[in-house]
């Protein structure tokens, strides 16, 4: 079998435009497998609970969430002349305490690995969001898919810091709409 | 006869080990994909696998981390009594580390402690085991452990009465809450006897074991087939898409144990299964 078998499934997929809107995401169907291209943020369990505390303070965040689509992701450094290191998804439930919050505040996406509480799925419901599923442990492969990369916040947290990503054609599949 | 090695040595050992662990997947667990990918019927399952085995072949190509979380590095050193090694060789061990993660652009996924959380920035301390041994030789086993399966895995400490049946039910509930958060198809190592921490120890070192192989006891070659089948059939599948493979093998280490107990420990990895071995 070739390496490149994957390749004749990705021309058939359907691509998702980023930032996502409700009227795209109305159009998402459980389980289907959609790449996505355009501006995603990351976090991970240190920025989450940094967002939780300064939001819970009523304080300024650092980035707005409105329309947003959160990759969880700590992504591993990078050679010169690269973009991004291996950077695959981090396990979503870890984000579950702090996701209902983020979501009440216009996060619109999130795209991890694993499977959600009951209260998430419910709080993606409610606010018209949606889960994308995407590779675990594929972060070699992933990383071709990130055409830019930078720190635009909480950088002393080093790889848990967050980053902002343009990404293109980056397989997903929907978790949760 | 006795024979001297510079501490030296052990660095660029651990050093190679770690970088050729976190870039080269494992021959056994990539054969184990591949024909995992020539049995999935399921379009989707297909798709995953396919990705998975491109990803191994990127990473090694450009020397990149298969996966992004590069783990808590862990080192066996089986030190034979009559080598002496000059230097420290614990330290030695710990700077291999530091290296493999620097010049490999490895991620630094270590906190200075538990609570407070700050990461150390060179994936230090590792934790390392010695063991002595006959001989004049080292042997060196390392494994970079991802979280994402080590926060799954699971241990519990049975009635000596209890049959084998519930191990397997144990193994299958632990998957089946694990769901696809561990990056399946999964490798599941598995130690049973001793006591709470050899069992815990038992099953680290079950995968190191090639994969396809059983284990030389046929009750538990017995064993590990039943639990692969009844693993596979919860139909998770590869990063939990549905399909027959949710798990690549079961590897299971025994130990004697008390008349009192039956320790079971399981320690789920994740399709990147990475773990190196070198003697000296």
């Amino acid at each position: 079998m070739s390496p490149f078998a994957e390749r004749r499934k990705v021309n058939t997929m359907r691509k998702i435009v980023l930032p996502l809107t409700k009227d795209i995401i109305k159009t998402l169907k459980q389980g289907e497998i959609v790449l996505l291209s355009g501006p995603v943020l990351t976090a991970r369990d240190a920025a989450h609970k940094r967002l939780r505390d300064a939001l819970k303070e009523g304080k300024k965040i650092p980035v707005v969430l409105k329309g947003e689509t959160i990759y969880y992701v700590g992504p591993s450094p990078h050679r010169k002349g690269e973009v991004i290191g291996s950077c695959g998804p981090t396990t979503s439930s870890r984000m579950d305490p702090f996701t209902p919050l983020l979501l009440k505040h216009g996060l619109i996406g999130m795209i991890g690995k694993g499977e959600r509480s009951k209260e998430v799925n419910l709080a993606i419901k409610k606010h018209k969001a949606v889960y994308f599923i995407t590779i675990g442990g594929a972060g070699a492969y992933l990383s071709e898919k990130v055409k830019s990369a930078k720190v635009v916040a909480y950088k002393d947290l080093g790889p848990e810091a967050i980053y902002r990503l343009e990404v293109r054609d980056f397989p997903v599949i929907v978790g949760q709409v | 006869m006795t024979r001297i090695i510079d501490a030296n040595l052990i660095t660029d050992t651990v050093k190679d080990l770690f970088i050729k662990a976190n870039t080269c997947l494992r021959p056994d667990i990539l054969a184990g994909l591949k024909q995992a990918r020539k049995n999935e019927t399921k379009e989707k399952a297909r798709y995953a696998l396919d990705v998975i085995i491109k990803n191994a072949f990127i990473a090694k190509k450009k020397m990149l981390a298969i996966c992004q979380d590069t783990g808590m590095a862990v080192v066996y050193l089986k030190v034979g009594q009559s080598l002496i090694v000059k230097g420290d060789l614990k330290k030695a061990a710990a700077k291999g580390v530091a290296l493999a993660y620097k010049k490999g652009y490895f991620r630094n996924s270590i906190v200075n402690d538990p609570l407070v959380r700050k990461n150390t920035n060179t994936n230090l301390p590792p934790i390392i085991y010695t063991d002595i041994v006959p001989g004049n030789k080292i042997n060196i086993k390392v494994v970079a452990k991802g979280f994402g399966c080590e926060n799954v895995s699971k241990t519990r400490m049975f009635r000596p009465t209890d049959p084998a049946s519930s191990i397997e039910g144990f193994v299958v509930d632990a998957m089946k809450d694990a769901g696809s958060g561990p990056c399946p198809p999964v490798y599941i190592g598995i130690g049973i006897g001793g006591t709470l921490d050899k069992a815990v120890f038992l099953s680290r070192e079950a995968i190191f074991r090639r994969l396809g192989k059983n284990s030389k006891y046929k009750h538990i070659a017995r064993l590990e087939k039943s639990i692969l089948k009844k693993v596979n059939n919860l139909k998770i599948g590869p990063i939990g898409v549905g399909g027959s493979v949710t798990a690549l093998g079961v590897s299971i280490l025994t130990y004697p144990t008390h008349i009192a107990g039956l320790p079971v420990s399981v320690n789920i990895s994740c399709h990147a299964t990475r773990t190196q071995e070198a003697t000296i």
